[in-house]
């Protein structure tokens, strides 16, 4: 088979009547989803796109909510042959003039023929849409009409897509991610996902739970293409309700008898800590057979507190399992814990950071408890690189670097990134990691980059907003993470220098000042509204603090250090 | 008694969830739509307050609707007490 579209009515011509997904959301009863009523919804969206003048090839942004409309206008823009992208959709907490910068930066990028969306935000799109603008189509969900099953629409558009052509784009988020829209083929996908089913052993008989949303590379590929286009039940979670309702995800597992999840590690702190035994009541996970760590650096500690919390509900511990993927491979680069548990390496803090090697740890008090990825799933290879781009042996720390059958097509009308993206061939991840037996272990990042709650986060987006404060002096400020291990995940920290009241002052005469607790505040606005991150910490200083590099540029690892050892001196 | 608890959910929301403990909370000052509270920490703090005053606070009360100020939720609190 050639193209998703073919897969997914093949499936449909198989087992109409199989369920497709289950939809839960707080509170309601789940909404059952068979192949026919997804291929029908679907339908609906490739016959108003088609009737619109929408092509195969071009590019439709959809802007909804988690939901039965989402599911149905991505596989209806794929069966027309088009390109779905998914754009997260707009928050209680952002701002509308944040959001509408980035959809128009997002118009510009990848220059989409059509936007679906409701009724209800198409002014808000329009606004958007500025003179000039590739949009030619806005179609609201209330345009769309479901015909019977006996008169659907033509998918030959879907149909005679070629398998190297651009099926989807996926897009991290914020104003540089969403300026970076990995394009990925359709015999890409295939790869990863025949590949991938390998290395977890999926079969007919596993059911996928996931809360995970669409828009991130996990949610869209392991908790929705790879089920849908196997055949294998889907449970999914509305993240929102998630988030504030994480037990959903426990008695569902217990309910549905799911199988497999993936999670990234704050999800495992979150749910040992945050769930009440009232929720849990009569809950059994006995069935989970794999619950994949995956998408942000995975913590020892995090498995173990799980392991603690829900052993007693029946959870076996060779359940938990761990992967590392990335959407420039579509998804998985590879996968541990599923043939024998996954590989603890106890190694040695200080060889890590002063030698960069992974060596064993001599004592307790020095060791860190490095969680094996796994092998690379038999499609994908890695490699270590130094700096200088050659190949270092087993155990040396430098940039892990990939190559496989089911790379990205490019990032998306951005010649400019995907020249610096390859060295010969191999994909620089900007991850650093080592290799032991051929086994991947990730340590950390040679980019600058935050990831909370699995989430990818551009810190220069953060130091933008906040230099937007009157107040702070522009371009002296630092966005960094910094790991927390009860969290399980990064908290993000700024630090901001205070413009004119900030010259000759020390950090307690500004302290005193009355605009010093206004500035944080404001600090901690603009972020929310214009990125959805909540700051953990901001921190005020005088003017000179932060330090930068030779070319006059705010150096972050140098702040991050220069912070984490301040608040070690108290 | 509103005094009382406003001040211990207040201690808890600027030295817990802010870390800013000097920090001076207003009755009035919307926390979810300011970014003071995001939703990780909104279930701890419903966790926090239903520990302390033996009240149930629904995980789908737990947005800017039903409360976004400290006033509003000290109210949510007393209600059920």
């Amino acid at each position: 088979m050639d193209t998703i579209a073919e897969r997914l009515l093949h499936i449909n011509a198989q087992a109409p009547r199989s369920v497709a997904i289950h939809l839960l959301f707080n509170h309601a009863p789940e909404q059952l989803i068979h192949y026919e009523d997804l291929v029908q919804g679907s339908s609906a969206y490739t016959l108003a796109l088609q009737q619109a003048g929408v092509q195969p090839g071009e590019v439709v942004i959809l802007i909804l909510e988690h939901g039965a409309d989402l599911l149905c206008a991505f596989f209806g823009a794929i069966l027309n042959g088009s390109i779905p992208a998914i754009m997260p959709f707009l928050t209680e907490k952002l701002s509308p003039e944040h959001y509408r910068r980035s959809l128009i930066s997002l118009f510009e990028i990848t220059k989409p023929a059509a936007v679906v969306t409701y009724p209800k935000f198409k002014e808000e799109v329009s606004q958007a849409i500025i003179p000039g603008s590739s949009v030619r189509v806005t179609l609201t969900s209330n345009q769309v009409v479901t015909l019977p099953n006996s008169a659907l629409p033509s998918f030959d558009s879907g149909l005679n897509r070629l398998p190297a052509e651009i099926v989807l784009l996926q897009h991290s988020s914020g104003t540089t991610g969403l300026q970076k829209g990995v394009a990925l083929s359709h015999q890409a996908i295939f790869n990863q996902l025949n590949s991938y089913t390998r290395a977890l052993k999926l079969a007919r008989s596993d059911v996928i739970v996931s809360w995970l949303p669409l828009y991130h590379d996990m949610g869209l590929i392991a908790g929705f293409l790879l089920p849908i286009l196997s055949g294998v039940p889907l449970v999914l979670i509305s993240p929102f309700d998630w988030i504030r309702a994480p037990h959903m995800l426990l008695q569902a597992v217990s309910r549905y008898k799911g199988t497999l999840s993936w999670l990234p590690n704050f999800a495992f702190n979150f749910c040992a800590q945050k769930i009440r035994d009232r929720d849990l009541q009569g809950v059994d996970l006995s069935s989970w057979r794999a619950v994949s760590n995956c998408s942000e650096p995975m913590y020892w500690k995090s498995h173990q507190m799980f392991l603690e919390r829900f052993l007693p509900y029946g959870l076996r511990p060779p359940a938990l399992t761990t992967c590392y993927a990335m959407a420039e491979n579509v998804f998985a680069v590879s996968q541990g814990g599923i043939q024998t548990p996954v590989i603890v390496d106890k190694i040695s803090q200080r060889g890590l950071l002063m030698d960069h090697l992974a060596t064993p740890a001599v004592n307790d008090n020095e060791a860190i408890n490095m969680l094996s990825a796994g092998l690379p799933i038999d499609n994908t290879r890695i490699m270590i690189l130094d700096e200088h781009l050659v190949e270092l042996p087993d155990r040396h720390l430098g940039e892990i670097a990939i190559s496989s059958d089911c790379m990205l097509t490019g990032y998306y009308n951005r010649p400019d990134l995907n020249a610096h993206a390859f060295h010969q061939g191999w994909y620089l991840t900007g991850d650093l990691g080592y290799l032991a037996n051929g086994e991947v272990y990730v340590t950390g990042r040679k980019k600058d980059l935050i990831i909370v709650g699995g989430k990818n986060i551009y810190p220069q987006d953060l130091e933008n907003l906040a230099g937007e404060v009157k107040g702070i002096h522009p371009g002296r400020v630092a966005a960094f993470g910094i790991p927390n291990e009860m969290t399980g995940t990064e908290d993000v920290v700024i630090i901001a220098e205070v413009d004119a009241a900030g010259i000759n002052r020390s950090l307690d005469e500004l302290e005193d000042l009355p605009e010093f607790e206004r500035l944080a505040d404001e600090i901690r606005l603009r972020v929310t509204r214009g990125s959805d991150i909540a700051l953990r910490l901001v921190k005020l200083v005088e003017r000179g603090w932060l330090i930068k590099t030779s070319s006059g540029k705010i150096a972050r690892n140098a702040n991050r250090e220069k912070y984490l050892i301040g608040l070690k001196a108290g | 008694m509103t005094d009382e608890i406003t001040q211990t959910i207040s201690t808890y929301i600027t030295t817990q969830i802010l870390k800013q403990p000097k920090r001076s909370l207003s009755p009035d000052e919307p926390l979810i739509s300011n970014g003071l509270v995001d939703s990780f920490s909104l279930v701890d703090l419903s966790l926090f307050i239903e520990k302390t005053y033996h009240v149930y606070i629904d995980d789908t009360e737990l947005n800017r609707q039903t409360f976004d100020t400290l006033s509003q939720l000290v109210n949510l609190v007393k209600s059920r007490m």
